[in-house]
């Protein structure tokens, strides 16, 4: 019994992961029905530069704070930020009257460009990360289940920054225009809604939080290298589908769903089956709901 | 404003597609077509750089010392290197490449059983030699009698794990937990088991994971729940570093034990404090006081300014020195001569002990076990000799059973064996950080190497 929740635990904070990176593939798609493909690659950057300002450009690493991890944060936050934006408007804008397989494969091309360019410049090696000043071995204990503080965290920001998004998006001017533009583009320009700009911020907004799941991963597993958004952005694209992709809540639900699936099944059945059965679970939830677990079937746009 | 982005594009591109480029080895080497060719594949890039970059040192101070001497037959020999990302499709292709279009006389690589097994076919198929440095599962001999390795083979390991851990550290049970995506894993931990159970231990839990996964909490849960007293990874460095941290987050926090593929100065980068305790079975040790592995360090040091040689480096330079003194004694360079003289490799003095080809075309020769101390300092526990002839198949001349050799007692007796905290590597260099790493592996990050 406590060994079922100790993998409850394990899964939940699994998934938290996945949930945060899987906000930004779902607001993307929302807004423009792109798969951006490149997002688990811009999270393997969130990550790669908290390496760097916190071992490299600074002594963080060294004598964490919470002060330091938080400026770490922002910086990598920052540089993703960017690179979300010089992503879209060179790569995506300019394709975006063509064919949606067109803007699909450019996706795919950015993703391997991050990924092997990852390699040249920061070079295959892994690198141990430790910018937060708890390790995952601080742990505290419940009921015989140890909880570590980063689980804590990873699952706190995560649903946090799920609340923060659900503000902006329906609760701000630029939430609106989000989704005006995200319903019917060509109208939302007549009525005076700045495409450019509002698919730029929304590409900010997702790389963002790919940059802050990157730094809460790398922060629970230690390890940074340049192929590593590779797994965690598949997962993460599966839960955002699994939830009902474009739906905010959705791509929570489908992160925890697909965490605790892989820990249940490792623990369980066996490791060997983890992934088969997680993604065996998306097949039959989507045979059962095409559009996700909190899609609406409606969504289909004319 | 467009066109400027293009131009970026393609410059980044370039760049990207220019740092997959081979690597042209062989140092100052005249014109090709006077000089003998050599074949390299190893993974340059990938989680498992260290590997391809050490392997190319070993094989590039080898060929160098051969050149200075004058080459073989006369001539120089060129090493062509070309990067397989880690991925055992890429192997294929490089190997292919090398033989078809490069026109090698022989190939050494990959380190990896996985991609020497891609590679194997294609090598037999071309009739030339091809020498794993480092590849010990058992299949990948087997691919043909042009293939041939500089190492022994994944029983041995398991065997020495096994026999380590009944004998000296006497266990009475142990968990596996092994990465079924590598043949390698599955092949130590076949043995690991078979041998651990005929020594009368228990393996008291069976878990897997796939290499690449970061999360391995679920298994050693499992794992904790079981009760062992040490849990065999025979994995690869980086996943065995977060399953270290991971096993200690988890509260299992017995002794690991494991094989080779450990060997890497990111081990303990990556898995700190919780790989302290821990054993590994390995190829050499460059605490060893054997002169030959001093003198050997020594000059590797020199070449590759002070880095430290790791066993990946000197199974390479073996490698590439058996080839090499095969085809100093074959009767001329095509790939069934050179196949004749390193079948016929006997006592062949290599840094890692005396190679014997047996029959199968597989090294004989000892092993050590190493402890990963405090701050990641690798102590040498002792040396295990092959065991008769045992799972090598049927005919092989018989080598008598041999127990553990030298000190096998975790804590070293002094006159025996050194321990790195008393006698650091001679020649250490003055940097801070290589003193800090005396007696642990060193390299500088792969990128640095692959522009060499």
């Amino acid at each position: 019994m406590i060994d079922l929740l100790q993998h409850l635990v394990h899964g939940v904070s699994l998934g938290a992961i996945y949930a945060l990176i899987a906000l930004g593939y779902t607001m993307v798609y929302g807004v423009l029905q792109l798969i951006n493909f490149a997002h688990g690659d811009v999270f393997m950057l969130g990550a790669m530069m908290g390496w760097y300002a916190s071992s490299r450009w600074t002594q963080e690493a060294a004598h964490p704070t919470w002060f330091g991890a938080i400026a770490v944060t922002l910086v990598s936050m920052a540089i993703c930020g960017t690179t979300g934006f010089l992503i879209e408007r060179f790569g995506y804008r300019p394709l975006r009257g063509s064919p949606k397989l067109n803007s699909l494969i450019t996706a795919i091309g950015f993703s391997f460009l991050l990924e092997y360019g990852g390699q040249f410049v920061f070079g295959p090696n892994p690198r141990a990360f430790g910018a937060l000043p708890v390790s995952p071995s601080d742990q505290f204990r419940v009921l015989g289940v140890s909880i570590s503080y980063i689980d804590l965290i990873c699952v706190g920001v995560s649903v946090g920054l799920m609340i923060v998004l659900n503000r902006i998006i329906f609760h701000s001017r630029i939430g609106t225009a989000m989704r005006a533009v995200s319903w019917n583009p060509p109208v939302a320009a007549l009525m005076g809604v700045n495409i450019d700009k509002v698919i730029s911020f929304t590409f900010v907004l997702g790389s963002v939080l790919a940059a802050v799941a990157g730094i809460l991963f790398a922060s629970a597993y230690r390890k940074v290298e340049p192929l590593m958004g590779l797994m965690p952005g598949l997962k993460a694209f599966v839960s955002a589908v699994l939830g009902g992709i474009g739906n905010v809540q959705g791509a929570m639900l489908g992160g925890l769903i697909l965490g605790l699936a892989e820990q249940l099944v490792s623990s369980y059945v066996s490791s060997q089956w983890k992934d088969a059965i997680a993604f065996a679970i998306l097949i039959l939830i989507l045979l059962v709901k095409p559009s996700g677990l909190l899609g609406k079937g409606t969504a289909e746009k004319v | 404003m467009r066109r400027m982005s293009a131009n970026f594009l393609v410059c980044v591109l370039a760049v990207a597609i220019g740092c997959k480029k081979e690597q042209q080895g062989g140092g100052n080497v005249g014109a090709a077509d006077t000089a003998i060719k050599i074949g390299e594949v190893g993974s340059m890039t990938g989680t498992e750089a260290t590997f391809g970059t050490s392997s190319h040192n070993g094989i590039q101070l080898a060929t160098d010392e051969v050149n200075a001497a004058g080459g073989i037959k006369g001539k120089q020999i060129q090493v062509i290197a070309l990067d397989d990302q880690g991925k055992p499709e890429e192997a294929a292709t490089a190997a292919t490449r090398l033989i078809s279009s490069e026109r090698v006389a022989a190939l050494l690589g990959e380190v990896a059983s996985t991609r020497s097994l891609f590679m194997a076919p294609k090598a037999q198929a071309a009739k030339t030699p091809m020498v794993s440095p480092s590849s010990t599962n058992e299949k990948v001999t087997q691919v043909g009698d042009y293939i041939f390795r500089a190492c022994f083979i994944d029983p041995f390991q398991g065997y020495v794990m096994a026999k380590f851990a009944t004998d000296t550290l006497k266990l009475k049970t142990a968990a596996i937990l092994r990465d079924v995506r590598n043949d390698y894993s599955v092949g130590l931990a076949k043995v690991f088991n078979e041998n651990f159970t005929k020594l009368g231990g228990k393996i008291v839990d069976s878990q897997s994971y796939s290499s690449g996964d970061v999360d391995f909490k679920a298994q050693l849960t499992n794992i904790k729940a079981a009760k062992p007293q040490a849990l065999y990874v025979p994995g690869y460095y980086t996943d065995v570093g977060l399953i270290a941290r991971q096993a200690r987050e988890v509260g299992l926090t017995v002794p690991m034990l494991g094989g080779d593929g450990w060997d890497s100065e990111k081990l303990y980068e990556i898995g700190g404090a919780a790989l302290e305790g821990s054993y590994f079975s390995n190829h050499y040790s460059v605490d060893d006081p054997s002169p030959r592995i001093q003198e050997f360090v020594a000059r590797f040091k020199k070449a590759y300014g002070g880095q430290v040689p790791d066993s990946l480096a000197a199974q390479a330079y073996d490698a590439a020195g058996m080839l090499y003194d095969a085809m100093k004694r074959a009767k001329d360079l095509t790939g069934p001569s050179i196949r004749e003289a390193l079948a016929q490799t006997k006592d062949y003095k290599g840094v890692t002990g005396d190679i014997t080809m047996d029959e199968h075309r597989n090294a004989t020769k000892p092993a050590v076990v190493l402890k990963v101390g405090k701050g990641g300092k690798y102590e040498f526990s002792g040396r295990i000799q092959p065991e008769g002839a045992k799972e090598a198949g049927p005919g092989e001349p018989p080598r008598e059973p041999k127990k553990t050799e030298g000190n096998t007692a975790p804590n070293p007796a002094p006159g025996t064996t050194p321990t790195p905290t008393q006698a650091p590597a001679p020649g250490a260099t003055n940097s801070a950080q290589a003193a800090a790493n005396t007696g642990q592996r060193q390299g500088v990050p792969a990128g640095e190497h692959s522009k060499k």
